[in-house]
């Protein structure tokens, strides 16, 4: 990839994170007063002033945003208003919780995703094909909480093998990770397939199998790896999907991670929290993008040729 | 099935061939998704009691398929006595007026959007596309549910946060076509005519590209359901004492022991109607627009 491309790339993430930033401090500042959402309407006015004055929303809003932007850049989100703890360190400590239910659904998605898609490619057309997209289409379309509610139902409730709630063994963690990871696999059987159909139809594929070929040889070494590359692109996607299934999953399984402090924060107006889940959930979505990107171009030249002659400007 | 039948098999294919070239699937899935219209438009007349009215001596009681079920509360009733049956089909409505009139926001949005940078050009491009990268770069699920909270639970904000999604991938459709086809003979020739941007755009192009935006439209549609019964169940979404698909699963959620007809109803719904609107939309696209298919 050229390296004006790169620096393009590189600058468009940031300025997406300042603007993430400028979008969450007016979002969460200009939405209400906190102060009332704290104490209530009916507060005494010089109790309300006095933790106006506390929190720093007493001020005008362009001093805000400026003493927002300062506060950000040396590491300070503010404390929560509820149990006065720093928010960066009450979220950062629930990371490691999330990331594992990420990292465990994610190497169950693509372990059974990615086979099933090249499977269903294989046989594009036979039933093998038609049952693997069927079952796809459903994961696809079930909503987690549907599924998390049909496990509880099956799995705790009917049979009593599985605990529905809670953290700590590993018993804990299988209906959290077949929860998220029914809609991952999903994604990624059908993408594998779309993939690897098209590798199947390029010409070199065909001048391989011309050559003499056999065509479990021609499919690993042609066809794999280069099935490999566009499945790089639905990275972002894959992470941002993740981040979202795992603000319904943890609330429903009590999964104390970031996701459920998010919809608790959400539910008590905890605006420092919520700030810095937003900019942790944006902030992990461009580098992801951004890593996507470089990677792309550094794995397919081709593109990165492409990006070049699309910055002058020519086609969209 | 050996190769040598395939192509008799493919003539007995044809023979039974559907209006429109519908497959099964399609069909009965578009059947699906026009019984939940009609239950959506004709919710007052299908419902036996309002979905609110408790009755507190009928309180958890079964379908008529278990035992101890009647046929005065087909779907059994709730932990206030409330017939599942008319709560279903209330939320149906909302549900479904809900995605429709999101879906619609976001697609106008999007689109117009896809003009206008299409059109300026130069600086409104580039904003454009910004926006376009920037709503990509950030899970809509979080973004809505901080929206939601923060400026509080009234339905019509609740509708338009619901309604934003989606918009980034109309713009993204409407804007790459819009370009190409200001480039084509037709559009040129219009403009030399004296047509004015807003006749070329909407008369001239905008039937041009119909059909990929229909296809997005279908394919976005079970991700709004989704988005607003997600919302809905987590208790930040429709608030009661309105009924909405997810808030009837997230009630229920807490009987699942007792009455899991209460949360299983409503989620069945939910997974029907976007497993329909999916396989429709997946035959559509490939009728309408075999290049967009991933």
């Amino acid at each position: 990839m050229p390296f004006r491309v790169v620096i393009q790339k590189v600058l468009r993430a940031l300025l997406t994170v300042v603007l993430l930033v400028t979008t969450v401090f007016i979002v969460l500042r200009l939405t209400g007063d906190p102060a009332v959402a704290l104490l209530g309407m009916e507060a005494e006015h010089e109790v309300l002033e006095e933790l106006r004055r506390k929190l720093g929303v007493d001020k005008s809003i362009p001093e805000q945003y400026i003493a927002f932007i300062g506060e950000i850049a040396n590491g300070h989100f503010g404390r929560s208003y509820l149990d006065r703890r720093d928010a960066l360190t009450t979220v950062m400590e629930r990371v490691p919780r999330t990331l594992m239910l990420m990292g465990i659904t994610m190497v169950v998605a693509l372990a059974i995703g990615i086979p099933l898609g090249i499977s269903a490619a294989l046989w594009h057309g036979k039933w093998l094909d038609r049952g693997i997209m069927t079952l796809a289409v459903a994961g696809f379309c079930l909503p987690g909480f549907v599924i998390a509610i049909l496990l509880i139902l099956l799995l705790s409730v009917t049979w009593g093998l599985l605990p529905s709630t809670g953290f700590g063994t590993a018993k804990h963690l299988v209906l959290p990770v077949i929860t998220m990871a029914t809609h991952e696999t999903a994604v990624f059987a059908r993408y594998t397939r779309s993939a690897m159909l098209q590798v199947l139809s390029q010409p070199y594929m065909r001048t391989a199998l011309a050559k003499g070929l056999p065509w479990p040889r021609a499919v690993r070494r042609h066809a794999l790896p280069n099935t490999a590359i566009p499945l790089v692109t639905i990275g972002g996607f894959f992470v941002g999907s993740m981040i979202a299934g795992a603000v319904i999953t943890e609330s429903i399984f009590a999964w104390p991670g970031v996701g459920r402090l998010f919809v608790t924060a959400v539910a008590q107006r905890d605006l420092p929290i919520v700030q810095v889940i937003i900019m942790l959930a944006g902030v992990s979505m461009v580098v992801t993008n951004l890593t996507v990107d470089l990677l792309y171009g550094w794995l397919d030249p081709r593109i990165g040729a492409l990006l070049a002659k699309r910055m002058k400007g020519t086609d969209r | 099935m050996s190769t040598t039948t395939d192509r008799p098999a493919l003539a007995r294919a044809a023979a039974r061939r559907l209006p429109f070239g519908l497959t099964w699937g399609a069909a009965i899935s578009l059947a699906w998704v026009l019984l939940m219209l009609i239950v959506a438009v004709s919710a007052r007349f299908l419902a036996l009691y309002d979905y609110d009215q408790i009755d507190l001596r009928g309180r958890l009681q079964p379908p008529i398929w278990l035992e101890g079920g009647n046929w005065r509360h087909p779907l059994g009733s709730d932990d206030l006595g409330r017939d599942v049956y008319s709560r279903l089909v209330y939320s149906i409505r909302t549900s479904i007026f809900v995605a429709i009139i999101g879906t619609m926001i976001g697609a106008v949005i999007g689109t117009s959007l896809g003009f206008f940078a299409a059109h300026f050009g130069r600086l409104v491009d580039e904003a454009v596309v910004m926006a376009i990268d920037y709503q990509a770069a950030l899970p809509f699920m979080i973004l809505a549910l901080a929206v939601v909270a923060f400026f509080g639970n009234s339905l019509y904000l609740f509708v338009a946060v619901v309604g934003v999604y989606g918009w980034e991938r109309y713009a993204r459709i409407t804007r790459g076509m819009t370009l190409a086809a200001l480039g084509q003979g037709y559009a040129v020739a219009l403009k030399v005519l004296g047509a004015g941007p807003v006749r070329l755009h909407l008369r001239h192009i905008l039937p041009n590209i119909a059909g990929a935006l229909t296809v997005c439209l279908t394919l976005t549609f079970p991700h709004v359901i989704l988005l607003e019964t997600s919302l809905s169940f987590l208790g930040l979404g429709v608030q009661p004492p309105q009924t909405s698909l997810g808030n009837m699963v997230g009630f229920g959620r807490d009987y699942l022991l007792t009455a899991w007809w209460i949360a299983i109803c409503p989620a069945m719904a939910i997974f029907m109607t976007t497993l329909a609107v999916s396989i429709f939309g997946d035959w559509l696209a490939d009728r309408l627009d075999p290049t967009l298919r991933e």
